[in-house]
């Protein structure tokens, strides 16, 4: 009764906390400009089956692609389990499904213990990989102290949940033969390793490991769905959202901005027809607001794989572009307007703002456009047009274009060529042929 | 030569099978003019009826779109949808990528929707439509040949095999880069990197990307784009290999093994 009393608590208290953290999650997107109305809807739950569901790009790279879906399908199948273990906990009854489904039970529990060891020797090589092969792209500059232990702790902590299980299940089988109160589950395969570890102790003894597994298995699940949401894994949820939002032009195709259209017309005298132009305010973005909904999305769909700028060329040949960062940047920034206003302060006017104290100049100016990162996202995101949208205001609304830039403006303005030649002679190599 | 303008051809009330986009290097830059010649030349050859703007032709905005300069872009592609719907085009070819794709993915938001074709895919299907024959492989039969993928035909907009087809045609060995198709690597000179000098980084791309292509040992690179023409010429340059190694346009190859230079 204790127990049932206390689990009502825990899960009341998890589900306060993890409620108010989505709400302000949701209130870091709407700071963006709505997406509007989507199209092509049919296109879009097609990439949410075969990228985010069914992990099409990652297989690009088999072996992490592998190991990956052992976390990945144990995190859907365990999570099934949680659901008993839910339903235990507030009625206080013990493996509430064994009696309905019999052999059925030992089997599924089968295959849970399978991906539990599964899930488990995969985090032991992804730490491996980290800390001790130290992979070039989880140690690039953008990998600071924290995005390096965030990791480090997502994967640690599964490994401690996945051992909290087998040992749960482990006590529970020893006890099934010394207590009628204990349903009987069918040998368990790998929990039944971790047995001899056990046999000797008491039966209280077994009980209180048993209990305190069970514990700290579904606290601990509560516990890093909490840290979930401040952390890079949260890509979990937002890759779905994020390849429904994914753009489905060509890759090449840069978004069309209706308001300068408007002023184009007008300019051009072409204006039948032409609704007047809404309010402009800014061209381009300086600021996470500026950005549109998707692209916030993005940023949380991030999960810091290093994939992207490990592929483009402006990082490869030392430049200081990494579109991982620029990633990781909108999402800081996002964090810390959104902090700032939910405790009523200053939020965007907190005279910081994306472009200049998290991304520079430098940076995107370096990018060559080539689309290398957004073909390697393994969930669709778009660095790029977070890239584009700063250089426009850099452009447009500074005119601080580097100087060379500037010139070929001045060139396309005057000779409608972007080098210095006169139009005039544009026609000229049929002449000399 | 022979290079139709459309206001001639439309003053005399003919309506050509295409237009021939020829893009800003294509016109002025003096190593780009002679894969445009080299292009017009196999039209001649081949019969296919033509026509080029001429002086009416203006940069397509590309270089002021992601250089974030949307104002000048949508000036210029506004301006030039204007010429091109007054003309009635239906279908454009351009050697340049940037041009392609520009024309093909941008413009239709701003009024101007045409069949837009890089000359990879048109010589493509030139060859099959066996308006282009090959007698033999000429001068390329088992020379190993490898391709650079231009981001904006690759990637932009996934046109990977048409070029290599262009090249398979000419019976040459083709051999592949380290990276190709989907992770081509770029020339360094895409999203306005052209007109100015790269950010400061231990290396230029194009010498990266130069390097790649001579470990392969091809005595020619195939381009298919102005841009990654000049990167990759002087990525050649600055490792001494001019003279060993040679970096052609698709149209250029085509028109050597035609005897059409």
């Amino acid at each position: 009764m204790i127990q049932q009393v206390l689990f009502i608590f825990a899960l009341a208290f998890f589900g306060f906390v993890i409620r108010k953290r989505v709400l302000q999650l949701r209130n870091n997107v709407r700071l963006g400009k709505p997406i509007g109305k989507t199209n092509r809807e049919p296109e879009r739950f097609r990439n949410v089956l075969l990228v985010a569901f069914g992990q099409k790009k990652m297989f690009k790279r088999f072996i992490p692609a592998i190991l990956h879906l052992f976390i990945y399908v144990g995190f859907l199948v365990i999570n099934l389990e949680v659901l008993e273990f839910i339903i235990d906990g507030l009625t206080g009854t013990h493996r509430i499904f064994a009696p309905y489904l019999g052999s059925f039970y030992t089997g599924l529990i089968n295959i849970f213990e399978f991906l539990a060891v599964a899930v488990l020797l995969a985090c032991v090589f992804f730490l491996i990989r980290r800390n001790v092969l130290k992979l070039p792209r989880f140690w690039s500059a953008e990998m600071t102290s924290w995005p390096r232990l965030d990791a480090n702790l997502i994967l640690v902590t599964e490994i401690v949940l996945m051992l909290a299980i087998l040992t749960m299940n482990a006590a529970d089988q020893i006890l099934q033969t010394r207590d009628e109160h204990y349903t009987i589950t069918g040998s368990l395969y790998f929990s039944g390793f971790l047995m001899p570890l056990f046999q000797n102790a008491g039966t209280p003894a077994l009980l209180l490991i048993e209990r305190c597994a069970w514990w700290f298995h579904i606290i601990g699940i509560l516990g890093f769905a909490v840290y979930i949401t401040y952390s890079k894994h949260l890509h979990i949820f937002m890759a779905f959202l994020n390849t429904y939002y994914a753009k489905l032009e060509p890759k090449g195709h840069i978004n069309n901005m209706p308001v300068v259209t408007n002023e184009v017309k007008s300019m051009l005298g072409l204006t039948q027809g032409v609704t007047p132009p809404a309010e402009p305010g800014r061209f381009g973005a300086k600021d996470v607001n500026d950005l549109s909904q998707a692209n916030l999305i993005a940023a949380y769909a991030c999960t810091e794989c290093g994939r992207c700028t490990s592929e483009c060329p402006a990082n490869l040949t030392g430049k200081k572009l990494s579109p991982r960062k620029i990633m990781m940047d909108t999402r800081d920034r996002m964090e810390e307007v959104g902090h700032s206003l939910a405790k009523g302060g200053p939020g965007l006017n907190d005279g910081k703002s994306l472009l200049g104290d998290y991304i520079t100049k430098e940076e995107i100016n370096a990018c060559t456009s080539c689309n290398a990162c957004v073909e390697s996202c393994p969930v669709l995101i778009n660095p790029l047009e977070i890239i584009v949208e700063l250089r426009r205001y850099v452009a447009m609304e500074e005119s601080g274009s580097p100087p060379a830039w500037n010139a070929m403006f001045q060139n396309i303005e005057t000779n409608f060529a972007p080098w210095k030649f006169s139009a005039a002679d544009r026609f000229n190599w049929a002449k000399d042929a | 030569m022979n290079v139709p303008t459309l206001a001639e051809l439309t003053a005399k009330g003919e309506i050509p099978e295409i237009l021939f986009w020829v893009g800003c290097a294509g016109s002025y830059d003096d190593r780009y003019k002679r894969v445009t010649k080299a292009f017009v030349k196999i039209l001649n050859a081949v019969g296919v009826k033509f026509a080029v703007l001429g002086t009416e032709e203006t940069c397509t905005g590309d270089p002021a779109r992601r250089a974030g300069n949307e104002f000048l872009f949508q000036m210029q592609a506004m301006n030039n949808i204007q010429v091109l719907n007054g003309y009635g085009i239906k279908k454009i070819v351009t050697a340049c990528p940037h041009c392609f794709n520009t024309l093909k993915n941008e413009y239709p938001e701003l009024g101007g929707t045409y069949e837009v074709i890089h000359h990879a895919t048109f010589l493509q299907q030139l060859i099959n439509e066996g308006r282009i024959k090959v007698a033999g492989g000429g001068p390329f039969k088992g020379k190993k040949i490898t391709y650079h993928d231009s981001c904006y035909l690759g990637r932009a907009n996934t046109i990977y095999e048409a070029p290599r087809a262009v090249l398979e045609a000419l019976d040459a060995d083709l051999v592949e880069m380290k990276h190709c198709r989907a992770t081509g690597l770029c020339c360094g000179a895409g999203g306005a990197q052209m007109f100015k000098d790269a950010e400061k980084g231990k290396k230029e791309i194009n010498l990266e990307r130069a390097e790649e292509a001579l470990q392969t040992g091809a005595g020619t690179i195939a381009v298919a784009c102005p841009f990654c023409m000049t990167m990759l010429t002087d990525g050649v340059k600055a490792k001494e290999k001019e003279d060993e190694v040679r970096v052609k346009d698709l149209a250029e190859l085509i028109a050597e093994a035609q005897g059409l230079t």
